[in-house]
């Protein structure tokens, strides 16, 4: 278990004062402009070494993100984005830091641009999260009147942070739609190349990096690149917020370190699995994107990003929905189908038909009201979803069901035999998928 | 991706920002370059929401677009994209209910049929003017699941009881707290946490710390200095490409 001296979200409940003054005392803001003096190269190299991986889902090493701007400023300015448009279901971390800790985010927002030679930063927060975007905009507020941030302020780069907010769709979570989202646009995510280092916030060199990522720059830059990397297996080193969602007894965010196991986490700050061990099903471990895991595989995986990769699954967002036996399985996953469907942007054909069409099949498998034939038809289109799409929201669509299918066919199967058994004369076969 | 249609009888001809809101879009055209005012759309139409009951005519619409110079299907098409931005009237206090996987394995189902059987079905206005609800996706407060989202506040933790409890204080105009309904502090466990309690934290101690770590040095030991964290990093450096494929980046 980590220990609360190595903790880097010290206010995570909001037991204490969000305020400047409180976050100063718990070590917000402190050495800042020695940081700033040291320039890009030692910001970046320093991140590198504490082998920081974005937070947002991906998972890509955040100090090597950053050198992929251009070195030098010339005509175009450079923009830092910060993504809060945390939609993702199961995942409620980035909002934790916001309402509650949000000068450890601006402070990181200031260092990140100072990384990448930027002047400007905007915080692009979800629609939904009212009270988080006032209590930033507080903070903001208070960060400029202390000269923190600003022009000719006390710590020696100029720069600016503009708290932005969505209207409500998760697409704008993709980090292309999220900067055409900030121009003022419907949310469809841009072809890449270019990439948004070279052509991102209004066609400028921009850097699109998850809340979380930002906030934890300042503290591992304080306490330096190894204690950070002591934490977790190679490769997947740090703290990491996880979100523990469904059939807990006390579900909670907690900071742990990463690669702890799954029984640990759960059985030290969530009470353990409501009715016991045994009856665990399955867990979705990275948010509602990643397929699920069996509670065999998962019992005592580490919660890191290869051990998850290696069981066919994600480390994701760290929002760890947990489903014991009574849960119907096939209905879970239906209700992420509609989900899908729901936010799918319109842009690509898989995505916008095979959406609403893998949710009606789903929906029909609910009940049963389908054949055996067409759990492999649903398996086939949803490997003609994946990887067919400008962005990932098709993978996304299609990995849940195919999570389901992986390890939970026999459930599928018996509940079509369950609705064919008493009336084996009606051709179910005939109900066509739309 | 939703379907989403403008209501065009019920927002009559003509809108108007009220005066106090003028500061606010001041406030919000500040924040973008002059010749990108165009990113001011969706606080605009988020304040003209406001202004109008809670809903968005087409009327609203336009006066966003003019204020920003926009052609006005470039607002319409932002305004139908967004599902925060309601396209049909709604009551004082519009219930907006997660029913994604999170909360519906904590119960949203339930508490769809009581606001079924307290509002009536999704969308409708009741007829006192003060009730609507209608079921969303993720709200982004999982581990307080099921919860609903009345106009500006979360109410997590519920039970059916409670949101009845909740919707009839609404519709009597009294007084209703937002946050957990239950024993516990925002995301915090149930009934206290075993974390976060050393007051070391909290007292000034992590101020202390004098000089950062790994300054880099004067040049003769600084190769030294550069490779040694390097040598630390677990890091994968190899890739070059950003994956192109990260939804959530």
């Amino acid at each position: 278990m980590l220990q609360d001296k190595d903790r880097i979200f010290t206010n995570l409940y909001g037991l204490h004062s969000p305020d400047l003054e409180a976050a100063k005392k718990r070590g917000a803001w402190h050495l800042t402009k020695e940081m700033l003096d040291l320039g890009p190269d030692w910001l970046c190299d320093q991140i590198k070494a504490s082998g920081l991986r974005g937070r947002g889902g991906a998972g890509f090493p955040t100090g090597l993100k950053w050198t992929f701007m251009p070195r030098e400023v010339r005509d175009r300015p450079h923009y830092l984005v910060v993504n809060a448009d945390e939609s993702e279901p199961g995942t409620c971390k980035d909002r934790e830091i916001m309402r509650h800790d949000p000068h450890l985010l601006i402070e990181g927002c200031m260092v990140a641009s100072r990384a990448m030679r930027a002047h400007k930063c905007y915080v692009y927060i979800r629609g939904e999260y009212i009270a988080e975007r006032h209590a930033l905009e507080k903070a903001v507020k208070e960060a400029y009147e202390a000269r923190l941030i600003g022009a000719n302020n006390l710590n020696g780069w100029d720069f600016d942070l503009y708290v932005h907010h969505g209207a409500g769709a998760y697409i704008c979570g993709e980090e292309t739609a999220l900067l055409e989202s900030l121009e003022g646009k419907k949310g469809q995510p841009r072809l890449k190349p270019p990439f948004p280092a070279n052509a991102g916030l209004y066609g400028c060199p921009t850097t699109v990096n998850n809340v979380e990522s930002i906030a934890v720059v300042p503290t591992i830059l304080r306490r330096g690149a190894q204690w950070f990397a002591g934490f977790g297996r190679p490769n997947n080193s740090g703290t990491k917020l996880f979100c523990i969602s469904g059939h807990v007894n006390k579900p909670c965010n907690v900071e742990e370190e990463m690669s702890i196991t799954f029984r640990e986490l759960i059985d030290t700050h969530c009470g353990g699995i409501r009715g016991g061990w045994e009856n665990l099903k399955a867990v979705i471990p990275g948010g509602s994107s990643v397929p699920m895991v069996p509670a065999g595989q998962i019992m005592d995986a580490h919660m890191d990003f290869d051990t998850l990769r290696d069981l066919k699954s994600g480390l994701g967002t760290a929002a760890i929905i947990v489903m014991d036996k009574q849960t119907d399985l096939i209905k879970a996953i239906a209700r992420l189908a509609y989900f899908y469907k729901h936010e799918s942007c319109g842009q690509c054909t898989p995505c916008r038909e095979g959406t609403g069409w893998m949710w009606r099949v789903m929906e029909r498998m609910v009940r049963g009201e389908a054949t055996h034939d067409e759990i492999d038809t649903l398996l086939d289109v949803t490997r003609q979803v994946e990887g067919h799409t400008i962005c990932a929201l098709g993978d996304a669509a299609a990995w849940p069901i195919q999570g389901l299918i992986r390890h939970f066919r026999h459930e599928i199967e018996e509940r079509i035999n369950r609705y064919r058994q008493p009336r084996a004369f009606v051709q179910g076969a005939v109900i066509a998928a739309e | 991706m939703a379907l989403r249609r403008f209501d065009l009888e019920a927002g009559g001809d003509s809108f108007a920002f009220k005066s106090e809101t003028e500061e606010k879009i001041a406030f919000w055209r500040g924040k973008y370059p002059a010749d990108k005012q165009r990113s001011a759309v969706i606080p605009l139409l988020w304040l003209a929401q406001k202004d109008n009951n809670g809903w968005l005519s087409e009327p609203a619409m336009r006066e966003v677009a003019n204020r920003l110079e926009m052609p006005y299907i470039r607002v319409y098409e932002v305004a139908t994209f967004y599902t925060m931005f309601r396209l049909q009237p709604v009551g004082k206090f519009h219930v907006q209910l997660c029913g994604t996987t999170p909360c519906q394995l904590r119960g949203a189902e339930s508490l769809r049929d009581v606001c079924t059987k307290e509002i009536g079905k999704a969308m409708y206005v009741t007829d006192d003017q003060r009730l609507s609800w209608e079921e969303v996706e993720c709200l982004g407060a999982c581990v307080n699941a099921p919860m609903v989202q009345i106009n500006d506040d979360f109410f997590e933790d519920l039970t059916p009881e409670s949101l009845s409890a909740i919707l009839a204080r609404l519709r009597h105009g009294a007084e209703v707290t937002p946050g957990p309904q239950i024993d516990r502090v925002n995301s915090a466990p149930e009934g206290g946490t075993s974390v976060l309690t050393d007051a070391s934290l909290f007292d000034g101690s992590r101020t202390r710390v004098p000089v950062l770590p790994n300054l880099p040095r004067p040049p003769e030991p600084a190769p030294e200095a550069a490779v040694q964290p390097q040598a630390a990093s677990p890091t994968i450096t190899k890739r070059e490409e950003p994956a192109s494929k990260d939804i959530k980046s």
